[in-house]
């Protein structure tokens, strides 16, 4: 059996909810696919036991739960399979899927980046969205004490929230410099609500040192972390902590897209003004077009669903409020760019890859002009784990400028019988996963 | 100050390396094996890991879920009596 679609979905974040919703309004049947269990993707996870306090949330899955659009969680795409075609695995079932569409609408979102440092294989060393994530998926981290550094908005937030469910934080390190913020805050002055959004958080952070132009040198501990090291770049001092939340903004995930052949340029998929890719019928919303924030992936997520659905006239009243969000956006990737010393900060046996512990050693040994992501691959087993590289991948672009250009089946690893068992009953005895019991 | 779980949530029981981990109802096993401080995983040169990225893409959280190998465990919500275990 196989579901057939005139418009599939895939991601459930703020993006692919405005789109499928767009999409069923005007009458088109569409499927959405996300790999978590609820709908809202990164931004919008809900709290265990604890609603997500967020109106534009609310509605938006008010609207998509109206929509008709039918949800189907819990699945991961994991190929393309024929054309108009893909197949996505249910880990809980361990079952496959077929899913066939006349038009596809990739809103996979964006990811943390990581950036190797001595120590950042110890437990106790997370993410920034990442302690959040777990946070709100049942983590205690009351009475932790908590260091946050990296850069980026979400620095701030997370903070705030971990601070809501009862962490101490020590300090929170920005390594941008006060300056480029601060031209940066200039612009946001044009946008009262989103000022609004960084006065709350201000106000739930008081009295918690926020410093700009620091960064992470190194964590410590034997089999957990004790403490952080920073710097300042003049010098550096230890803060004793029990977690550290760290994380360098976000990256766009662009494997699905990479893998259905649409042209991506700077790590960004490509779209023209009505969020179609370069391959006629596929087209891409949110942050896979470049990271702008929740604003901009509603906008190009009803862009791209009314599109897809034929409604081009109307999809074109919504370009200038995207392309506003848009030019946001860069500004904001340009405020938060990377410092150099950020990219240094691996010693010669600092884990670069974790799944395959390869040491940076191993990988400079392989960094000349002519070397790249494959050579090192190859050589060194670099991005051959388990996350494919998502993880590393990204640290050597920012650190070599190697990029990753070879994506192929699975997009996430499944067992081998599952690649291999017969296409035309794949959908017996699967355990459904119906809208209901999902969200 | 409000926690991350309300005062309605219901709790369940999981074993982590053989010990029993109560937690709220929703939760996921990498917020289990956290709370009973264990690694999810030990890495290919003996060090201990836990959780990463939190959201299934670092694979860092990888341990045996009712002794399947491997289950991202950020990604897998807790079921009343399973049983989970650090990966080797």
């Amino acid at each position: 059996m196989k579901r057939t679609f005139d418009i599939v979905v895939v991601g459930a974040g703020p993006a692919g909810l405005a789109a499928a919703t767009a999409a069923a309004r005007a009458g088109r049947r569409v499927a959405v696919i996300d790999e978590n269990a609820r709908v809202g993707g990164q931004i919008w996870r809900a709290g265990v036991g604890k609603p997500h306090a967020s109106s534009a949330r609310d509605r938006a899955i008010a609207e998509f739960d109206a929509s008709g659009a039918e949800l189907f969680a819990g699945r991961e795409v994991v190929d393309a399979g024929a054309p108009r075609e893909l197949r996505a695995w249910i880990d809980a079932a361990q079952k496959r899927e077929t899913f066939a569409f006349v038009q596809l609408i990739v809103a996979t979102g964006a990811r943390e980046r990581f950036l190797p440092f001595p120590g950042w294989t110890l437990p106790g060393v997370f993410g920034a969205g990442g302690l959040q994530a777990l946070m709100r998926s049942g983590y205690s981290v009351r009475g932790k004490r908590v260091v946050v550094a990296g850069t980026g908005p979400l620095l701030l937030a997370v903070a705030a929230h971990l601070k809501q469910d009862g962490a101490q934080i020590v300090s929170i390190n920005e390594q941008a410099p006060m300056g480029r913020l601060a031209k940066f805050g200039a612009g946001l002055l044009l946008r009262p609500a989103k000022i609004f959004q960084g006065v709350g958080l201000r106000a739930a952070l008081a009295g918690i040192p926020y410093r700009t132009g620091c960064w992470p040198i190194d964590a410590e501990g034997s089999e957990r972390l004790t403490a952080v090291r920073l710097s300042n770049g003049r010098r550096i001092w230890a803060e004793r902590c029990d977690l550290l939340a760290c994380g360098f903004h976000l990256t766009p995930n662009t494997e699905l897209a990479a893998l259905l052949g649409c042209a991506i340029d700077e790590g960004v998929v490509q779209v023209d003004s009505n969020q179609q890719t370069s391959i006629a019928g596929i087209y891409c919303a949110g942050e896979s077009t470049g990271v702008a924030g929740v604003d901009s992936a509603m906008l190009q997520g009803e862009i791209a669903g009314l599109a897809a659905a034929g409604l081009r006239q109307k999809a074109t009243r919504l370009y200038s409020k995207r392309d506003a969000e848009g030019a946001f956006g860069r500004a904001m990737n340009r405020a938060f760019a990377l410092r150099h010393e950020v990219l240094s900060l691996a010693k010669p046996d600092t884990i670069v890859c974790r799944c395959e512990d390869v040491t940076f050693s191993e990988l400079q040994a392989q960094a000349s002009p002519h070397s790249g992501w494959t050579d090192a691959k190859l050589q060194t087993r670099c991005g051959m784990g388990s996350c494919q590289g998502r993880v590393c991948g990204q640290s050597l672009e920012a650190i070599f400028g190697w990029r990753n250009r070879s994506i192929r089946p699975p997009l996430f690893p499944i067992p081998v019988a599952a690649m291999c068992s017969a296409p035309l009953n794949e959908n017996e005895d699967s355990i459904p996963v119906s809208q209901e019991t999902s969200r | 100050m409000p926690d991350a779980v309300g005062p309605a949530a219901k709790f369940i029981t999981v074993t982590v390396n053989g010990r029993p981990v109560t937690l709220p109802e929703g939760s996921t096993v990498a917020a289990a094996m956290m709370n009973a401080n264990v690694p999810c995983r030990i890495s290919e040169s003996g060090e201990p890991r836990g959780p990463l990225c939190g959201m299934g893409i670092c694979f860092e959280c990888r341990a045996l879920v009712d002794g399947v190998p491997h289950r991202r465990t950020c990604q897998v919500v807790c079921q009343a009596g399973m049983t989970v275990e650090t990966q080797g």
